[in-house]
């Protein structure tokens, strides 16, 4: 009888988390939906943010993630490819790498914002100015290349555990049959790793392209501007975001009233971008799953 | 000949990128750590804010206060502290149960179709990402946590621990819902063969057995509460108050860091305080991390011992 209590007790729990994030997405879709066209994402802001559109941000957070996934897709398959191909078997450098990556997987995201500042910026970016420009500023400033790659840094244990994962299930036979044909490893690994872990390779990607559009944290010091009146079109210039978009607009506004339309807007455009993302991943991961299970 | 030097030129880049992930944590902590020194080292930067600044009582009304923009900065970096406490403690408090419940229910108790639904929804939860939560909890939550409870302020401890913890129950199960699931079948059947109901084999043999990775499971929430900031950035008030009342808005340290990184003059004593801030948070989360997988690991270990 007492078990009985305790089980619905469980159950309730269940219940309550679901109906949380039910209650959040509607919310968010009832109040955002209205404000949802064409022209909302296709449009610049105007009159001080209370009218218009947010295509800068919608363009600034695809340029961002664009140059982050060109910086850490191959970093994270490489690193990938050593853990599982190249390095000795049980060494300990394979456990530190592993660790590290779990452990920079749990560094707070405020913490790689100050580090793009501290690196990036003042570091790699104050260096180049120093060498190259005759100490004019052009890279030791916020910019949209600093804000990518913190946010490689930041996604780049997704992209590792993802193709690992996808690496681990390939039949050691497949690579066994390519060394008895004389083949080298780097050829092992051209020929057989890659194009059968290409899918893992994608669903790490496309996590880590959702996760790195959802972040603030990290681009809040390295580049992420409230308005611009251009696009960003060089590696240095600033840029627009949604989700830092979101936060001015929700704290800063002297109107908050008269922003809340666009506001909940930007919350569900940034909401669908990253949903439709992990959806897709999710879908290939599981086909990818199905696949493996018919091969063996 | 040549194709041999080639491999091993690929075989080094792939080696050198493999570093990545050693050289960026060594970076993060030397970079940050770096900036963090003068507050112990520098005789101009100790003047204004040494450690006894940092984490004394100082004299005047206001013993710990923490005002580092006035005629006379302050840096009583515990009442950060306590901020960040206060909210973390909430969100446990108030997640926790859900998340375990939950878990224990999804490994448990509930039918397969159940199950199809719990475990997508909460995947669907982490996917969330934070500045959405924070938005929803200073719209929506907050509003509703003033009517319910008549708090004085709309922002406060409560309102952002309770969007932390909605934050982190996606971390917390399905840590936890691992530990549960990885209990051997043995145990339950040795259970149920006893004539044990199944609370009683859920309660009694699985939950202690997964103990371990549930304490894990908690800590690792924990961790992600200390490092957790667009959510307090935008939820809590940040009013850097030290009071034990539960409604009081509160500042905590990854907030204060956020919030005034941004226009902080470079190389000064505020900005090595932020920076020693950055490098707590850094050091505090990077070993409970470490902690909290060494503990799941053990655990596997056990497990895997015994069977």
């Amino acid at each position: 009888m007492i078990g009985r209590i305790f089980i619905t007790l469980t159950g309730l729990a269940s219940l309550i988390i679901v109906l949380f994030v039910l209650v959040i997405l509607a919310n968010i879709a009832h109040h955002g939906l209205g404000t949802l066209s064409w022209e909302f994402i296709s449009s610049a802001p105007a009159h001080g943010m209370t009218a218009g559109g947010i295509f800068p941000a919608i363009f600034g957070t695809i340029l961002l993630v664009l140059l982050m996934t060109i910086a850490v897709i191959p970093l994270g398959v490489m690193t990938a490819v050593y853990l599982s191909e190249y390095a000795p078997k049980r060494s300990a450098l394979v456990s530190l790498i592993r660790l590290a990556i779990q452990n920079l997987a749990g560094v707070p995201s405020i913490v790689f914002g100050l580090f793009g500042l501290g690196f990036f910026i003042q570091f790699a970016g104050v260096g180049l100015d120093k060498f190259f420009f005759n100490s004019q500023i052009v890279f030791g400033q916020p910019a949209i290349i600093w804000a990518a790659l913190t946010l490689a840094l930041l996604t780049l244990p997704t992209v590792v555990v993802s193709t690992e994962e996808a690496i681990r299930i390939i039949p050691d036979s497949h690579r066994e049959v390519a060394y008895s044909l004389g083949a080298t490893r780097l050829q092992v690994v051209r020929e057989i790793i890659i194009p059968q872990a290409i899918g893992g390779i994608l669903t790490g990607g496309i996590l880590a392209v959702s996760r790195g559009a959802g972040e603030v944290a990290p681009i809040l010091f390295t580049g992420a501007a409230y308005f611009l009146p251009a696009l960003p079109t060089k590696l240095n210039d600033q840029f627009m975001e949604l989700g830092y978009h979101v936060y001015v607009m929700a704290t800063q506004s002297p109107d908050v009233e008269a922003t809340k339309p666009i506001l909940y807007g930007t919350v569900l455009v940034l909401l669908l971008l990253t949903f439709s993302l992990n959806f897709t991943a999710i879908w290939i991961r599981s086909r990818i799953r199905k696949k493996m299970r018919a091969l063996r | 000949m040549r194709r041999k030097g080639f491999e091993n030129a690929v075989e080094l880049v792939i080696l050198a990128s493999a570093m990545t992930a050693i050289a960026g944590l060594f970076l993060i902590f030397i970079f940050i750590g770096k900036e963090a020194l003068p507050v112990f080292f520098s005789p101009e930067i100790r003047d204004e804010a040494g450690l006894s600044k940092l984490f004394l009582a100082q004299a005047g009304p206001h013993p710990f206060s923490w005002q580092p923009v006035s005629l006379v900065p302050k840096y009583s970096v515990l009442t950060l502290f306590a901020g960040t406490l206060k909210a973390t403690l909430v969100a446990i408090i108030f997640a926790a149960p859900l998340a375990l419940g939950a878990a224990l229910f999804t490994a448990e108790f509930a039918p397969d179709w159940l199950k199809e639904i719990i475990k997508p929804v909460i995947e669907i939860l982490a996917g969330i990402p934070s500045i959405v939560l924070g938005f929803f909890a200073l719209m929506v939550m907050a509003t509703f946590v003033q009517d319910a409870f008549g708090t004085l302020y709309r922002l406060n401890a409560l309102v952002a621990g309770i969007a932390l913890g909605i934050a982190v129950i996606p971390v917390i199960y399905t840590v936890a819902e691992d530990a549960l699931s990885g209990v051997p079948y043995s145990y339950k059947e040795a259970s149920i063969a006893l004539g044990a109901t199944r609370w009683q084999t859920a309660s009694r043999i699985v939950f202690p057995a997964a103990l371990p990775g549930i304490l894990a499971a908690c800590i690792l929430g924990f961790g992600r509460c200390i490092g957790e900031t667009m959510i307090v950035l935008m939820a809590s008030g940040n009013a850097p108050l030290m009071t034990w009342i539960l409604d009081s808005p509160i500042r905590t340290v990854s907030a204060t860091v956020a919030a005034e990184l941004g226009e902080v003059v470079v190389g000064s004593g505020h900005y090595h305080v932020l920076f020693f801030l950055g490098t707590l948070l850094f050091v505090f989360t990077f070993a409970i991390n470490l902690f909290a997988h060494w503990f799941v690991k053990r655990l596997q270990k056990k497990i895997l011992g015994i069977t």
